[in-house]
């Protein structure tokens, strides 16, 4: 069965990255062999709507399961309609939570555990102190 | 007039020129139009207490498709700039709060599957605040597209001597939608590194767009000179400095206007108003100047 995780490096040792849409990597994994094909996320800097493109990736990519840190409603509401099965709150080395899941030791959650835009850096207007906008140097076009 | 108050760095002092700017003007018999533009914090209605007389929803148009119609080719997620739209198994998903309303998928789906209907995103407000015409929008919570409810807020301009439009602070499309058409921008700042980085970027911007500019330096007397230095070397006029008085942070803070709680500031303003009405003259005038000698 063909699942994806996301990671903060192109292997199975590295970090599973917290955010789904703005993650530096896809690793797209067969359960049965352990390999797996890592492709770095084009749309890490994307505008808006990075995790809907992400989402989009997944269902594109025949992926049965996404195992991240946190994904917002957008994503989520892609994977409902392509059939993914979405896995939150994972942590750790990518192999190890491969396992896991292998295992049964993960459930499925179902639905977003993060409001949109989460894993947009600086978030929004915190005081008077300027930093407005959506965070770290996205070139907002709204 | 439409003069525009902006600025790179937030929390500057934008909406205590605008305010105070319009209040000074207003006092001298002028007519004057106040319109708040900074749709995701609108303030100056904290301080110019305006008496609303209407209330209207501001929409934009998103699309929606007619699913008899559509094929699933995806070509409408392809052409969204904005990732508005995905196409998951044949079936096209919407998502509305990132849509800018542009219109592409329906102008390019083959199968003509698009209709458009509108969408609540904010408010505006209209009334008056001593004889000043008041206008200010609010994009509701969670909603992006400030620049609708902008341009819809921008919409309320009459025809009054002096329009002062206070723009949202930074550089990014809600300022452009709030300063592009204005006669000129008077950029606020302050005399610290963070004023002099975030003014640099709102001169790059007011350039960009050719705009007429000047500078306000707030809290003047604090921070270094770099601000100033910047300004001479650049040939960008200073036409207002308010020194870093207490008395104003302390009336801020309790809501008054700043030439109520102290009324010597009244000529500060008078004097801004003079400064940038010169400057224009001025300006326009070289306009004129070279517009003719290269048509002789």
């Amino acid at each position: 069965m063909k699942i994806a995780i996301t990671a903060t490096g192109p292997s199975l040792d590295d970090q599973v990255e917290a955010r789904f849409g703005r993650t530096p990597y896809y690793l797209f994994i067969d359960t049965e062999t352990m390999e797996f094909e890592a492709i770095q996320n084009p749309n890490v800097a994307a505008g808006g709507g990075a995790g809907i493109q992400s989402a989009q990736l997944m269902a594109d990519n025949d992926v049965k399961y996404v195992l991240t840190g946190n994904c917002g409603p957008n994503a989520s509401r892609v994977f409902g309609s392509a059939g993914v099965k979405l896995i939150v709150g994972v942590t750790g080395i990518a192999r190890q939570a491969v396992e896991k899941f292998k295992a049964g030791a993960l459930v499925v959650s179902g639905q977003a555990n993060v409001a949109s835009h989460f894993g947009m850096g600086g978030g929004q207007g915190m005081g008077g102190g300027g930093g407005r906008g959506m965070g770290a140097g996205r070139n907002r076009r709204s | 007039m439409k003069l525009a108050i902006a600025s790179g760095k937030g929390g500057t002092g934008k909406t205590t020129i605008a305010t105070n700017l319009a209040l000074t003007l207003d006092d001298k018999g002028m007519e004057v139009q106040l319109l708040d533009c900074d749709v995701e914090e609108p303030n100056c209605h904290i301080f110019l207490k305006p008496k609303i007389e209407s209330t209207a929803p501001v929409t934009v148009l998103i699309p929606k498709v007619i699913e008899e119609k559509c094929t699933g080719c995806g070509v409408c997620a392809e052409v969204c700039e904005y990732s508005a739209i995905a196409v998951i198994k044949g079936k096209v998903l919407i998502f509305p709060e990132l849509c800018h309303g542009c219109g592409a998928c329906k102008l390019f789906c083959p199968e003509n599957a698009f209709i458009e209907v509108p969408r609540e995103v904010g408010i505006i407000e209209e009334g008056k605040a001593s004889g000043i015409s008041f206008t200010h929008g609010f994009l509701n919570i969670g909603e992006l597209m400030s620049p609708a409810v902008i341009d819809e807020v921008k919409k309320a301009a009459g025809d009054k001597e002096i329009v002062i439009l206070d723009s949202p602070p930074g550089t990014s499309c809600p300022v452009i939608a709030a300063v592009k058409d204005a006669d000129f921008v008077l950029l606020v700042t302050e005399p610290t590194p963070f004023g002099l980085n975030d003014l640099e970027l709102a001169v790059g911007m007011a350039r960009e767009l050719k705009l007429p500019f000047a500078v306000a330096i707030n809290r003047s007397d604090v921070g270094n000179e770099d601000v100033k230095e910047y300004c001479r070397r650049e040939k960008i006029e200073i036409v207002l400095e308010i020194p870093n008085d207490r008395r104003i942070a302390e009336a801020y803070s309790r809501g008054e206007m700043v030439i109520h709680a102290l009324p010597e500031y009244q000529k500060t303003f008078e004097t801004c108003w003079e400064k940038i009405i010169d400057l224009h003259q001025n300006m326009m005038q070289a306009e004129q100047q070279e517009k003719t000698a290269t048509e002789s």
